[in-house]
Order: structure tokens, then C-alpha cells, then sequence
């Protein structure tokens, strides 16, 4: 029955984030992409993950696109060029290198040792208290080191969008 | 979710997931030329690489002192959740101060390193 939820979830992420890349229209990559990140967070929600669940939903679905679709109506981009409408050997030598890495990755994985299935540890592992527990205690470094990180994010892109005009 | 619930998934599926996941962002990258399709692209590659991570957090849990390996794993994604979202920001203002500037995203025009 999960596995059947994994697989499905994992056809969904597939056939939306080709969508995602192929599309025309940028509103329509970005819905797409939001389909891709449900999709992705139910996989995370069958591995057992259940906080990377809710933080894929809130952080990439809920804030990350909605930053996307912003930029989108902000600039006003309509229609804009399909798919490999640049160079044909550059668009056959990206296909070509693209096709490559993946079906690399994919022999590569099929060919790891114990394929037969795993699961985390105990019911508890993928909840947010023992990630929240270690996000203030082991790893109290680098959680900090984002948050200032997502500061200086925040301070330069106000910086970088604004008008030149603005700029006294 | 109760233990019974986690009927083991293989970890090489999920593997598999996130090379296709990936390469499909990679093909992204390298064929679209606007910068905003690009962008997206780049968010799936992204994804691909966290659900790398979660398949190998998956994969060293069974082994011995797996729960550390399994809490790294997700530490990992979170991190990197927070990092994209850091590059979400700057790339989109990015995008728009090259808009005021060209009146185009697209990356085959923005050719000239000044303007």
C-alpha cells in the first residue's frame, strides 16, 4: 500500500516537473512546480519524515514559489520561448548531457547493495522533536549560520531591487 | 506514523527518483534560455538532491548507529531547504534589477558583463 503511494508520488513529481521545464507559460511551470513539491512531500511523508513533509509544504510550496509567481506578474512575462529554441547542437549536446547523468545515476543506484528496503529508526525519527532537539543542540552552528545567512539574503535582495533612482 | 505504516521502501527507488528528478532539472538548465525557466530548474535539481539525501539517510538508518545517520539526513535537507530559499531571494532580485536594466531575462542577451 506505501509503496504504492511512493510510486505514484514519484510519477506525479516526474510527469509535473517535465511540465515544469517544458512549458511555455512561467505561471504554468511554477503551478507545476508546486505539483512537483506536493508530490515530493508525500515521499517524504511515506520515508517516515513527517517535519521535511511540513517544511517542503510551508518553505518551498508556501513561500519560495509564491516568490517565484511574484517575480513572474511583477515583470510581466507572458509567453516565452519553448524549449531548446537556442543553438540545435547545444540543445542535442544538453539532452544528450542530461540523458547521460541521469541514466548514470540510475545503473549507478540499481547497483547498490541492499536494495531490499529501509526504514527509519523507530516511529519518533522523522518528527520535528528529535530534529528540533538537535537544530539547538549539535548543530546549533550551522542552524545560526542560516539565519544570518537568510538575513543577509533578505538585506540584499531589498538592496538589489531597488531603483536606481532611490540609491542617495 | 505508527511502525507498521513504514512498510520498507528500497532505498535504490528512491535513488532512482532523484536521478531522474535531476537530470530532468539539469535538461531544464541547459536548454531553456529564460532566466526566470532556468531558475525553476535549478529549485528541481535542488529537490532532487534533497531526496538523495533522504534515500541515504534511509539507507545508513538500518545500519549500526543509525539514528545519527538518520537525523543528519534530514538535517541535511532542512539546510539546504534554508539555503535555496537565501538564493530563491537574491536570484529574483537579481532577475528584476536585470529587467530594469535590459527589459529582457533572457540569458542569451545578457551576453555583456557591464551595461
Amino acid at each position: 500500500m506505501v509503496i504504492w503511494v511512493f510510486l505514484v508520488a514519484a510519477a506525479v513529481a516526474v510527469v509535473f516537473s517535465v511540465v515544469a521545464i517544458a512549458h511555455r507559460s512561467p505561471v504554468v511551470n511554477v503551478l507545476a512546480l508546486v505539483m512537483v513539491f506536493f508530490a515530493l512531500a508525500t515521499v517524504f511523508a511515506v520515508l517516515g519524515m513527517d517535519f521535511l513533509a511540513a517544511v517542503q509544504l510551508v518553505v518551498y510550496s508556501g513561500a519560495i514559489l509564491v516568490l517565484f509567481l511574484f517575480v513572474i506578474m511583477l515583470l510581466n512575462i507572458g509567453q516565452v520561448e519553448p524549449l531548446g529554441s537556442g543553438r540545435p547542437w547545444q540543445a542535442a549536446l544538453g539532452a544528450l548531457a542530461a540523458v547521460g547523468l541521469g541514466a548514470t545515476v540510475v545503473v549507478a543506484a540499481s547497483r547498490l547493495p541492499g536494495g531490499d528496503g529501509a526504514s527509519l529508526p523507530g516511529s519518533e525519527a522523522g518528527t520535528a522533536f528529535p530534529i528540533g532537539r538537535a537544530l539547538v543542540g549539535s548543530h546549533l552552528f550551522p542552524f545560526e549560520l542560516i539565519s544570518l545567512l537568510l538575513v543577509a539574503a533578505i538585506v540584499g535582495a531589498v538592496a538589489l531591487a531597488r531603483r536606481e533612482e532611490d540609491r542617495t | 506514523m505508527s511502525p507498521e505504516a513504514l512498510v520498507p521502501i528500497p532505498h535504490t527507488w528512491v535513488l532512482a527518483l532523484s536521478a531522474v528528478l535531476f537530470a530532468i532539472g539539469t535538461l531544464g538548465v541547459l536548454l531553456r534560455r529564460n532566466g526566470i525557466a532556468i531558475f525553476l530548474s535549478l529549485e528541481i535539481m535542488l529537490n532532487a538532491a534533497n531526496v538523495a539525501f533522504a534515500a541515504f539517510a534511509l539507507k545508513l538508518a538500518a545500519e549500526p548507529g543509525g539514528v545519527a545517520a538518520a537525523l543528519a539526513g534530514q538535517l541535511f535537507v532542512f539546510f539546504v531547504i534554508g539555503v535555496a530559499a537565501a538564493e530563491a531571494a537574491v536570484g529574483l532580485a537579481l532577475f528584476i534589477a536585470i529587467h530594469r536594466l535590459k527589459e529582457t531575462i533572457d540569458v542569451d542577451r545578457l551576453n555583456v558583463l557591464r551595461w
